[in-house]
């Protein structure tokens, strides 16, 4: 059994620790959506996290934990600076003001060529990320954001989805509560990007680009929007596709633009949507998300 | 406790608002009337800060309101219900109502990071609030539905209930009572006369002729953004600047 486990590792290590590595990308993106966001800086935060540890294990010799702190930090600092303008925006001109955001990193990388290597990018990173990191990474987000939406503050990020103007008339201080979504989606893609950098041993301006949004995208809202379930069980799905289906990865943004299509036509919740499952095994639908105090052992719906 | 001085509102080319002035004094049900367009949402959108004014001032409690965001000035005491009603479809009943006490709830990052004591006890008491607020306008036992499935009566209730966990001083009411039946508006004329024996202000908008001078103790009447009259229902009933804006002249 146990040799079976270990030929498995040797062979999928790589596979298993991407599926951990875009389950925290399409965490962070899950938590701007979750206040109704579209904002699609993610990948770019990403890029900035990797460059910024891999630089400083690489160049600065630092600890592994200390690269990965700054890693966090730098992307969630560029989120404040930029959010600030840019999230009096809403719907379609926030992604439009996030994407070109993104351009901006992509090219300011690409043409960094001292710094980061430009246009060849980063190689001989030293392969510091154990497994354990990965899945600890995950558990940790998963408990803050988990907390997190049963708190005032995911009551508050629910509401402004639902009605900004309504929610700021209940006292809620709407952009106070955006940038606290984008900035921590910004810290938990960084961490993605600190971790990834160190697993794959090299990192290239292109790989944090457009086509890397629309893909953390596609796997949040095929997976389902409505919970924390659905954003890692989109990303597990997405990233073991492409091995499945040898055609996939040649037409991998087309075919994750298919089935973003495909999913706002007939499953707007994603995959993992608790409400239609319940309904379609008979028992009543509720929902919404329960306070702690609505019963001492309600089982949390999502 | 509110006072409009000389408040004037242009959007553009477009004057909504010249030269208004009144005050709702504390304790009152003073009630804001006048033809379709007038300028009485404008009003409530002033005070609640959704948009500044061209001119005037605006005091609550002697405080000025303008320049202040929306957030702020809930957090003064003013609530507000919407005229399109505006509550959070996919939340229950519940949640809508505890949304409105987000400021109150003033447990820190440790406290909802850990689930400690403090942060639990004071979801418990929010919940506990909501149902009394629930059960004030007529919505009690069922908190835990969803607010879409509600009927259109109900969920003007429930913004009631919601404004009502802000816990604040004054009550704007946007047409509290728009397209209900008669049997509908007489309960929520109760629930308002409840509610106002409790020590709030409340400042409502509405059309229903009977509503407002049932409920009202003073009436403001506005048209075309200016006031052409101000006093108790009696004299409103009969001023004639108040028939000729809504019945027209005899010519």
């Amino acid at each position: 059994m146990s040799n079976w486990l270990d030929t498995f590792w040797a062979i999928y290590s790589n596979l298993v620790l991407t599926i951990g590595i875009n389950a925290l990308l399409a965490l962070s993106i899950w938590l701007t959506l979750s206040c109704g966001l579209l904002a699609m800086a993610n990948a770019a935060f990403m890029g900035l996290g990797a460059y910024t540890a891999s630089l400083l294990t690489m160049d600065a010799g630092a600890p592994f934990p200390v690269a990965v702190l700054a890693g966090v930090a730098l992307p969630t600092v560029v989120a404040l600076i930029v959010g600030l303008p840019t999230l009096r925006l809403s719907g379609v001109y926030l992604a439009m003001a996030t994407l070109g955001f993104g351009e901006v990193v992509r090219i300011a990388l690409l043409n960094a060529d001292s710094l980061t290597g430009g246009a060849l990018g980063l190689s001989g990173i030293p392969q510091l990320t154990q497994w354990w990191h990965v899945v600890l990474a995950i558990l940790v987000v998963l408990l803050v954001l988990r907390q997190l939406r049963r708190s005032r503050i995911g009551r508050a990020l629910e509401a402004i989805k639902e009605d900004q103007v309504a929610a700021s008339l209940m006292g809620v201080d709407v952009m106070a509560h955006k940038m606290l979504a984008f900035a921590l989606g910004a810290a938990i893609a960084g961490l993605a990007g600190a971790l990834s950098a160190h697993l794959s041993s090299y990192i290239g301006p292109g790989e944090f680009g457009f086509d890397r949004g629309v893909d953390i995208l596609t796997m949040t809202i095929f997976g389902g929007i409505g919970g924390l379930t659905g954003p890692v069980l989109g990303a597990a799905v997405i990233t073991v596709l492409p091995e499945l289906l040898r055609s996939f990865r040649d037409y991998r943004t087309m075919i994750n633009g298919a089935i973003l299509v495909l999913v706002v036509l007939f499953l707007p919740k994603g995959l993992w949507d608790p409400a239609r499952m319940r309904s379609w095994f008979g028992r009543r639908p509720s929902y919404a998300p329960t306070i702690v105090a609505d019963s001492p052992s309600a089982p949390e719906p999502r | 406790m509110l006072a409009l001085d000389k408040v004037s509102k242009r959007f553009g080319g477009l004057l909504v608002l010249e030269d208004v002035s009144f005050a709702v004094p504390k304790g009152c049900v003073f009630g804001l009337i006048g033809p379709n367009g007038a300028g009485k949402t404008t009003v409530f959108n002033l005070v609640t800060g959704l948009i500044a004014p061209t001119g005037g001032a605006i005091t609550f409690g002697g405080v000025s309101l303008i320049g202040k965001k929306p957030h702020r000035i809930t957090r003064l005491g003013i609530a507000r219900t919407f005229q399109n009603i505006r509550v959070f479809k996919e939340m229950t009943l519940r949640e809508n109502v505890v949304v409105g006490m987000h400021t109150h709830l003033d447990y820190g990052v440790p406290q909802w990071l850990f689930s400690l004591p403090g942060y639990r006890g004071a979801e418990r008491r929010a919940a506990e609030r909501a149902e009394e607020l629930l059960s004030w306008v007529g919505l009690g036992g069922r908190a835990s539905d969803v607010a879409d499935n509600l009927s259109y009566g109900g969920q003007r209730r429930l913004e009631l209930a919601r404004a009502l966990a802000t816990e604040p001083s004054m009550l704007l009411l946007d047409e509290p009572v728009a397209g209900m039946n008669s049997g509908e508006k007489d309960e929520l004329m109760a629930v308002i006369g409840r509610i106002v024996s409790r020590g709030y202000t409340v400042f409502l908008i509405e059309h229903d002729m009977g509503f407002v001078m049932g409920l009202c103790e003073r009436i403001a009447v506005i048209n075309f953004g200016r006031v052409i009259a101000e006093g108790p229902p009696e004299a409103i009933r009969s001023d004639p600047a108040v028939i000729e804006a809504y019945l027209g002249r005899e010519e």
